[in-house]
């Protein structure tokens, strides 16, 4: 999943049949640190996000899983809204190495 | 699957019902030393393996082998950690 | 799938129960002239493959349908060691 911000709302009079009734939203993705990062796109809202929120979407097949039972043609899903993220940004210490 | 490091944590509320009680992480593609790659943007990822901060791990970047990694088939999950990395032996003959 | 040069091993004790005794290579891939890319994947071995050897790699969903992949949390497997390979066109560009 990716870290998004919620930028608009998009609506289609004319769509494929499995959209009907979805919540189409626009978001930014961003980056761990909140800025902006990458293109925007649509994405379908399984949870009800509002504007400007920071949610996490998730992309691909499993998007449409949001869904479930119903079938619904999604590349792009929000499936959470962000209450607080933090990113450690150095000295990060932890185990694994490499040789 | 790719070597990342946890790099964040994150903390939600309303989200898909399957999600409940999931730790979500931030996590960085890495290289081979672990250090987060500047050109990829770190991800949210679900942990079932009790990473910590810092921490090197093995990620799976595939929707079906996230969710089977979280016994949770049908869920909206694209990234989940599957181990915890001890260590990474490289042959410094082919990648210097 | 994907050509790749096997470069190294990993280690992970606390792992999915699925993946025990599976072995972990580190993999780097490569154009089909051998030249690397700074791309890195973590595989699992189906084929008893070794370090320094060139080897082809499934990745996402499929990879469960090599052997022994079935219904583990696996996205990238190794699934033929190269023993040759020939391009029909020597004056196609490197990707």
């Amino acid at each position: 999943m990716r870290l998004g911000r919620v930028v608009g709302r998009l609506w289609c009079s004319v769509k494929n049949e499995s959209l009907q009734g979805q919540k189409l939203i626009v978001i930014q993705p961003i980056d761990s640190s909140g800025r902006d990062n990458g293109h925007e796109l649509v994405a379908l809202d399984a949870v009800g996000a509002g504007s400007r929120e920071i949610v996490y979407w998730c992309r691909g097949r499993e998007a449409s899983f949001a869904f479930r039972p119903e079938s619904v043609g999604t590349d792009a899903s929000i499936v959470g809204i962000v209450d607080d993220f933090r990113r450690n940004q150095d000295g990060l210490t932890g185990r694994g190495t490499t040789t | 699957m790719i070597i990342g490091r946890v790099v964040g944590e994150t903390v939600s509320t309303k989200k898909h019902p399957s999600h409940e009680g999931l730790k979500l992480l931030i996590v960085a593609p890495a290289d081979l030393q672990g250090e987060p790659l500047e050109s990829v943007t770190p991800l949210v990822a679900v942990d079932p393996m009790d990473a910590g901060l810092g921490d090197q791990v093995l990620l799976a970047m595939d929707g079906w082998t996230a969710m089977t990694a979280m016994d949770l088939p049908g869920s909206p999950i694209d990234a989940a950690v599957i181990g915890v990395i001890d260590h990474i032996d490289v042959s410094r003959d082919l990648v210097p | 799938m994907i050509l790749a040069r096997v470069v190294g091993t990993v280690v992970a004790t606390r792992k999915d129960p699925r993946l025990e005794g599976r072995k972990l290579l580190v993999l780097q891939l490569e154009s089909p002239r051998g030249n690397s890319r700074d791309d890195f994947r973590v595989a699992v071995d189906t084929v008893g493959a070794g370090v320094g050897e060139q080897v082809i790699a499934v990745q996402g969903s499929s990879a469960r349908m090599a052997e022994d992949c079935k219904d583990s949390p696996v996205d990238t497997a190794i699934v033929g060691i190269v023993d040759s390979l020939d391009l029909d066109d020597p004056v196609r560009k490197e990707g």
